[in-house]
Formats: structure tokens, C-alpha cells, sequence
């Protein structure tokens, strides 16, 4: 009872001096300070200038009454807690309540009882303790919440810049962020590959909040440097799992979907980490499949468990892939009932069956919207849609031109050569766009470049050292199966070999760049392959089968000046020049 | 949302049921039901029979029970996963990590 030895400063308005003398007594008995008063008007003044903890007022007083000094001090007194007990002669219900009504909050009646005084101010002084410890809770809370509110604005703007940025401005995405928080745990990442296919990355953190967007920065970081450097899909998945799972807690983790699109083959080769299904919409057939997700999410296995394996599928120009946060199908509507898949695929349907143009996105979103009614959405709902173009269409709207050739006379040449198992992990276009990128050359042909070595690299591996045939894609379920087999040959792979000659020469006006892949396979029928259309009408005709479908090469010779074959077809080399 | 726990009479198994929506809210108590159990178990059961939901901060707590419980070397069952529960850790491709009855 330390409080209570300190005692309380009373404020005492009685217009009795009998009584104000008597009050004094007791209070002063009691071990607090009286403060005095003759009516109502001084009360005020006395409140205003020298604020007691506690009054004792009077009802009937001249000047101003008991009744007007309450209204006046409950309505001046703030956030403060200042007790008002009625002293009063009267009894009648009627006249008691009114005391109360003029924001008394107890009464006293006359005579006054030493003991009940005494219980009634300790009652009231637990009450004011009560109030200035909430007080100052309140105070702190407010404090710290606009300080958090401070900080995740600033947070917010570093957030947006590294989760949202990138290609995602170019013309076939589209997409569609809702913040649940101040900044949500969704990440939508875009970044054109140097050989020119474009990759998306949709990423939904564990949680909400500045916890959910702690991981983003990393994340980003990795997505763009990987991409720029040209690493494939399952290699950006691969670093972007072991740097969240070396900084991540445990438990804090990342669902996520990455894909590459290539719009020279037609095909998307999709990564599906703990995300919902992926759609590939085909409006031409009228069809769509969903892709679902064959792995955990990513910060959760150690680099050595973690497995990369992406998938490919076809997709033809005007097809629409479509990926999305969890918020979605975890929309809840007022019966606790979930969004889910189905309602998608619904969607989906009746944007496929719909003559108007209306964006699958802002179908989904609006039927999202009616599912869950007026009590809103539970949690961040990112959706991105992307359309599969011509690689001519994709790459007119997103070149940059710029002639960067530079009158310098030069000339150098490489070799480099992947034996065995190093065909297993290899990437090597990264490696030798490397050593391509300073030689001075249109911007534009290094894409074609880049493109060029990716699929001699692809052809000189998979047809050259693995044997397979690319007629198997043709089959119904052919993406499937070709790649499933080529995994399975890759894991099996003990010898064999691709060599890369590059050579490289430059005028002041011209440059000349030289490749030549050669592999270790037993080389092809090139003959046939350089026969002309209407020959290979001929030869389909007389022997029922296509010569060799594919490989990929119709492309290269196209991006190329020159492509010439040697070594019985496992040695190709092809020339850009100026 | 309530957790309940109960070990096995030598000690080795400890099970927690939980119970309504299993969610960031429940981190906290979820915690405390295996860090409090001593002696240390061999081997964990979550009997989601009454769990009618699970989110993601959920997903990031049964993980750091397998990181409590030893990792890679943890033995931590999931079972009686109604519909709703057993499609979410399937997304999650959990059955990787824990066995899931």
C-alpha cells in the first residue's frame, strides 16, 4: 500500500463550512491533502489550475452548482481519470441518479460515515491506477504501431522495387498483385534470358508482413543475376533454395512457380514448388491441363536433396499460362467455404466458350470477388497470365537496338570441350557467352547467338552423345516421354563428348563469329536434311516418315548466315557475320 | 483452435491432436506441446482428426518440429488428415519430409 501513504490530493466543494471543516478532518485523518472549496465556480477554477486526483462535490451549492461543476470537469478533463463522488442530503432515487447523470461517478450520503468514505476513495484509486496503467499502454502501442507503420513504409519501397520489377512491363504478362498487409509475402519477378526466352518466377512466403518480405530481397537478387547470366530454369531454382534455405529460418519458406518461355520452340519448361496447379490454356483446341506441383517449397531442402527436375510443355502461339498464389484458391467466402480449384477451372472454361476479349485475369478476379462477398479476402492474391507469342512478335516489342561495334581490328579463338558426366550439370552457353560479350557485336545478333549455342549445344547432346530422336516428340504425350527418356540417359551417362570451336574476327567495318559444335555421336544423315521441300515431300511419300523432324536446325539456320555439317553430321558450324 | 498432447506410458511416442484451424495463432502453444515433453520422445504423431484447416505458417511449424525432432533423422507422423488438410500437404509435396497417413 505504498500509493496509499503517498495519499491523494482530494478536492473538497462543500458551500457548509461545518461540513467542508468535517470533510477536512477526515481526509486529513486519512493521510491525504485536502484541497477547499465554497462552491461549485471555485471547484472549476481550483480543477483547472491545480488538478486533484480526486472531488468530492456538493450538489446544492450557490454560484454554480455540483451538478454544472461535474459537466464541466468531465468535460474538461481529458484523458485523465478524476473521480467525482456526490456529497448529498438527498435520498430519492430520482435525485441520486441525476448526480450520476451529470458524470458523478458515486455518491456519499450525509452524514458522512468515516469508514465508507475511506473504502469508496480506495476503491476509486484502484480504478485511477487501473486507468493510467491502460493509459499508458494505449500510448506505447500507438507509439509503437506508427513507428512499425513508418518503418514498413519505408520497407515497402525497397520491397516494390526488388519484387515487382524487372520485364514484367513487357506486353504478354499480365498480372494482378492484392496487398493484405502493408506489403504482402507475394513476389512476382520477370526477366528476359539472354538467348531471349522470357522468366517468370511467382513466389508466395510463409506468413504476411515484414517476416513474409524478409526473404524477397534475396530471392530477387538471385532470380535477376541468374537469368542475366543465362542459367536455365532448374539451376535458378537450384541457387535460389540454397541461398533461402543458408538465411531463412526454419519454418519460414517459399511456394513458388518458375518458368522459362521459349518463343522460338513454342514450349515453357515450368518449375512447380508447393504452388497451387499451373493452367496452360489453349484457345485455339479449346483445352487447358493443369501442371501441379512436384516439389517442396524452396529454403526447405538442403542443396544436396533438393531436386530440380522441371518439366516442358508445348504451347502454341495465343496460349495462355496462368499461375497463382494460394490466396486464391483459399478465398473463403462467408460459410468458411474455399474458393478452390474447381471455380477456376470453371473460369477458365467460360473464358474459352466466351466470345469477348475479357482478360482470364479479370475473370477470375471478379469471380473471386463474388465468391467471398462483402467480408473480403483473408489473404494476398497474386495471379499472372502469360501469353505465348511468335518469337519475332515477343522480341519486336523488347529489343533494344543500338549499334555498340567499335572500329577495333581484332581476332582470337577458343576451344571448349565437356566430357562424360560434366554433360550432366553442364551449362556451358552461359560459359561461352561469357567470353563472347566483349567482342564487339550488334546487340541483336548476341541474342541470336546465345539461341544458337543453346540449341547446338541441345542437338550436339541429345541426338550426338544420348541418341534420342527427336520424332518421339511428336508422339501424344511426346514432350513428356522425350524428356523423361533424356533424364533417364543423362543420369546414365558415363562417356561421350561436345567441343566447342569458336573463333572470332573483326575489321574496321565487319566481324565474322565462327562456331562449330562437334559431338561424339555417331553423326546423322545431313544429306537429307539439305534436301529441298519439295525433295522431302518425295522421300515422305515414297518411305511414309519425315527425315529428320526437328533438331532444331530449321531455327539455327535461320538466325545464322551460314550452317554447313562435316564429320558425317556430328560436326555443324554455322557463321554470323556482318 | 487447441492443442492437446499425450505420450505413451514408456515415454518414447508423443502425440499431439490438434484441434479447428491450425494456423499462426497456434504457433506459440504448439511449441510448448513437444519442447515441454520430457523424457525427450523417439518419435512424434500430429492427429490432425479434428483439424479442419491448415495454412502456411502451419507448414512452417510441423517443419520446425522436424527440426526440434532431428531433421533429416526426425520421425514425425502426420495422420487422420480430413480432405481439406491432406490436399494442402500434398501441394506442399510434405510426404517428402514426413510420413503421412
Amino acid at each position: 500500500m505504498s500509493d496509499a501513504e503517498q495519499g491523494l490530493r482530494v478536492l473538497i466543494a462543500d458551500d457548509s463550512d461545518t461540513d467542508r471543516l468535517l470533510l477536512q478532518a477526515i481526509i486529513k485523518s486519512q493521510g491525504h491533502t485536502p484541497i477547499l472549496a465554497r462552491d461549485g465556480l471555485e471547484a472549476t477554477q481550483i480543477f483547472l489550475h491545480n488538478k486533484p486526483d480526486i472531488i468530492l462535490l456538493d450538489a446544492l451549492m450557490p454560484n454554480m452548482d455540483g451538478f454544472e461543476a461535474a459537466r464541466f470537469i468531465k468535460a474538461n478533463m481529458g484523458d485523465d481519470f478524476i473521480p467525482i463522488i456526490f456529497l448529498t442530503s438527498l435520498h430519492d432515487a430520482e435525485s441520486l441518479a441525476k448526480c450520476l447523470k451529470a458524470g458523478g461517478d458515486d455518491f456519499l450520503s450525509k452524514p458522512y460515515q468515516n469508514i465508507i468514505l475511506d473504502a469508496k476513495i480506495n476503491a476509486f484509486r484502484r480504478m485511477q491506477s487501473m486507468h493510467n496503467t491502460l493509459q499508458t499502454q494505449r500510448d506505447q502501442i500507438y507509439a509503437n504501431n506508427q513507428r512499425l507503420i513508418r518503418e514498413q513504409e519505408i520497407a515497402k519501397l525497397t520491397f516494390d522495387k526488388v519484387a515487382h520489377e524487372g520485364a514484367l512491363h513487357v506486353d504478354n504478362i499480365q498480372y494482378s498483385v492484392s496487398p493484405m498487409a502493408i506489403f504482402n509475402g507475394d513476389v512476382l519477378l520477370a526477366a528476359i534470358h539472354p538467348n531471349g526466352d522470357l522468366c517468370v518466377l511467382l513466389g508466395d512466403f510463409t506468413g504476411h508482413g515484414l517476416a513474409a518480405a524478409m526473404g524477397a530481397m534475396p530471392l530477387s537478387q538471385t532470380f535477376y543475376s541468374m537469368v542475366a547470366k543465362g542459367f536455365a530454369v532448374r539451376f535458378v531454382a537450384r541457387e535460389i533454395n540454397k541461398k533461402l534455405k543458408e538465411i531463412l529460418p526454419v519454418g519460414v519458406f517459399c511456394c513458388a512457380t518458375i518458368q522459362q518461355f521459349n518463343f522460338h520452340q513454342g514450349t515453357v519448361e515450368i518449375f512447380n514448388a508447393a504452388m497451387p496447379d499451373i493452367y496452360l490454356v489453349d484457345p485455339i483446341n479449346q483445352s487447358f491441363l493443369s501442371v501441379q506441383s512436384r516439389h517442396l517449397a524452396l529454403g526447405i531442402l538442403s542443396d544436396q536433396r533438393f531436386n530440380d527436375a522441371t518439366e516442358v510443355f508445348p504451347m502454341g502461339i495465343g496460349s495462355k499460362l496462368l499461375t497463382f498464389s494460394d490466396g486464391v484458391i483459399e478465398a473463403e467466402n462467408q460459410e468458411s467455404k474455399m474458393y478452390g480449384c474447381h471455380r477456376v477451372e470453371h473460369v477458365i472454361q467460360d473464358s474459352l466458350n466466351a466470345s469477348t476479349a475479357e482478360h482470364l485475369i479479370e475473370r477470375l478476379k471478379s469471380s473471386i470477388d463474388e465468391f467471398v462477398g462483402t467480408q473480403g479476402l483473408s489473404d494476398d492474391i497474386s495471379i499472372a497470365s502469360i501469353l505465348m507469342t511468335s518469337a519475332d512478335a515477343f522480341s519486336a516489342g523488347n529489343q533494344q537496338l543500338g549499334i555498340e561495334i567499335q572500329n577495333k581490328p581484332m581476332k582470337w579463338r577458343f576451344s571448349y570441350e565437356l566430357e562424360g558426366q560434366a554433360l550432366r550439370y553442364a551449362e556451358p552457353t552461359p560459359v561461352i557467352q561469357k567470353l563472347i560479350q566483349d567482342a564487339p557485336i550488334f546487340s541483336t545478333q548476341m541474342t541470336n547467338i546465345y539461341t544458337v549455342v543453346s540449341e547446338l549445344f541441345v542437338n550436339a547432346l541429345d541426338h550426338g552423345v544420348l541418341g534420342l530422336s527427336s520424332s518421339m516428340k511428336q508422339q501424344e504425350d511426346g514432350f513428356k516421354l522425350y524428356y523423361a527418356e533424356r533424364l533417364l540417359r543423362l543420369e546414365k551417362l558415363a562417356e561421350g563428348k561436345v567441343r566447342f570451336d569458336v573463333q572470332y574476327s573483326s575489321s574496321h567495318e565487319s566481324y565474322s563469329l565462327k562456331l562449330a559444335v562437334t559431338d561424339s555421336g555417331e553423326g546423322f544423315n545431313f544429306k537429307q536434311w539439305e534436301l529441298s521441300h519439295k525433295e522431302r515431300l518425295n522421300l515422305l511419300t515414297e518411305t511414309g516418315k519425315l527425315p529428320l523432324s526437328g533438331r532444331g536446325l530449321a531455327l539455327v539456320k535461320k538466325l545464322t548466315n551460314s550452317l554447313s555439317f562435316s564429320e558425317n553430321g556430328s560436326r555443324i558450324e554455322v557463321e554470323f557475320k556482318t | 483452435m487447441t492443442i492437446q498432447t499425450k505420450a505413451a506410458a514408456d515415454g518414447t511416442e508423443l502425440s499431439i491432436f490438434i484441434e479447428g484451424r491450425f494456423d499462426f495463432s497456434s504457433h506459440q502453444k504448439f511449441c510448448e506441446s513437444y519442447e515441454s515433453a520430457s523424457p525427450v520422445p523417439e518419435c512424434y504423431i500430429v492427429d490432425m482428426n479434428a483439424a479442419s484447416y491448415l495454412d502456411s505458417s502451419a507448414l512452417g511449424m510441423l517443419l520446425l518440429l522436424r527440426d526440434y525432432a532431428g531433421g533429416d533423422n526426425a520421425k514425425v507422423s502426420i495422420i487422420n488428415c480430413n480432405e481439406d488438410v491432406r490436399k494442402i500437404l500434398t501441394i506442399s509435396n510434405f510426404e517428402q519430409l514426413f510420413d503421412i497417413q
